[in-house]
């Protein structure tokens, strides 16, 4: 994270952002790739996993619901799944809802481009300018390479094999520390709220459907003062 | 209409509803600092839960011994400020090797 937390500018700014943004967008295009061939191998034509990855642009959402619609869950389960994993989106939206300012495209376009990483590689910036700048440029790419991977998978069908053979399933949430570490090691109550918060997610798991574990963790708030209550944690 | 269509669709209109959250009420209602403040510290929460169960859990169970391996190798890395590049790779390279070894 060392080349994020320098403040830099200009192109040099944006080389280290594309530098650094590159490697999620990679990851996330070989997912996007066995996206699109688990849904043709289980039967579904190829404009679905193309035309859902373009409008719905959500990985876990998409990954679930398709699993419900191959499964025989139905339409409604499906849609409900994919929404209840979906709903932390509208946190992401508050959480940078000034980084998108206020101009109207850049809002209603900016809005589909929220997503996990793209909003922590956004919060990670040391200051506003840069923000921006990360938003845009790993959220553009991310969604570039997300579809152009999941157009890719349906055409060449399981060629990949199993994904997990490389391990990308431990890349997503390596990417996920990388980009809170400099966060959490800064800001003490923002710390104490992660912690819980995880431990409520990870204790909800196995007993609530998915999505719910990490909605759960927003409780960990609970920790989260009113600077001015506590004077005495005050230095 | 399809069925599998009406999926993609209600999927998102939905979707993109709860993403429209934030840009919209932004500069129509005067967000007060102490919600902006508890907005951006949800979303580290947020992201940290993710990462946990993302890390430890699969399909309600627990993922194996080989991915939260690899996530701490990452973990590990990030903490002594490793480049961005060295932490995402290190975790899945020690993911992948564990597998190659036979750990779950």
């Amino acid at each position: 994270m060392r080349s994020v937390q320098r403040t830099t500018t200009g192109a040099a700014g944006d080389r280290s952002l594309v530098r650094d943004s590159s490697l999620v967008w990679l990851a996330s295009g070989v997912v996007g790739v066995s996206f699109g061939a688990v849904s043709v191998a289980g039967g579904l034509p190829v404009w679905v996993p193309v035309l859902m990855s373009l409008v719905v642009y959500a990985g876990s959402a998409q990954f679930s619901a398709v699993g419900v619609l191959l499964a025989g869950g139905g339409p409604a389960a499906a849609v409900a799944t994919g929404l209840l994993l979906n709903t932390r989106t509208a946190a992401f939206s508050l959480a940078v809802a000034e980084i998108l300012g206020t101009g109207r495209a850049g809002r209603f376009l900016g809005a589909h481009l929220v997503t996990d990483e793209t909003v922590a590689f956004a919060l990670a910036q040391p200051d506003p300018a840069r923000q921006r700048r990360a938003f845009w440029i790993s959220g553009l790419g991310l969604f570039a390479v997300w579809n152009t991977g999941v157009l890719a998978g349906a055409l060449a069908g399981s060629a990949l094999g199993d994904t997990a053979r490389y391990g990308l399933d431990a890349a997503f949430p390596a990417v996920l520390v990388a980009l809170v570490l400099p966060i959490l090691r800064a800001d003490a109550a923002v710390r104490r709220c992660a912690l819980l918060g995880a431990a409520l997610a990870l204790a909800a798991t196995p007993a609530v459907p998915a999505g719910v574990p990490v909605l759960l963790a927003l409780a960990g708030l609970l920790l989260h003062r009113r600077p001015a209550a506590a004077p005495g944690a005050a230095a | 209409m399809n069925p599998t269509l009406a999926v993609i669709l209600a999927l998102a209109v939905g979707t993109y509803a709860f993403r429209l959250v934030g840009p919209v009420l932004h500069g129509r209602v005067t967000v007060p600092p102490r919600v902006q403040e508890l907005a951006s510290a949800g979303a580290v929460v947020l992201l940290v839960a993710l990462l946990a169960t993302g890390a430890l859990t699969e399909a309600g169970g627990f993922a194996g011994w080989a991915r939260p391996a690899g996530v701490l190798a990452g973990a590990a890395l990030a903490w002594r400020r490793a480049p961005f590049a060295l932490v995402v790779l290190g975790a899945a390279t020690t993911t992948a090797l564990l597998r190659l070894a036979g750990m779950g």
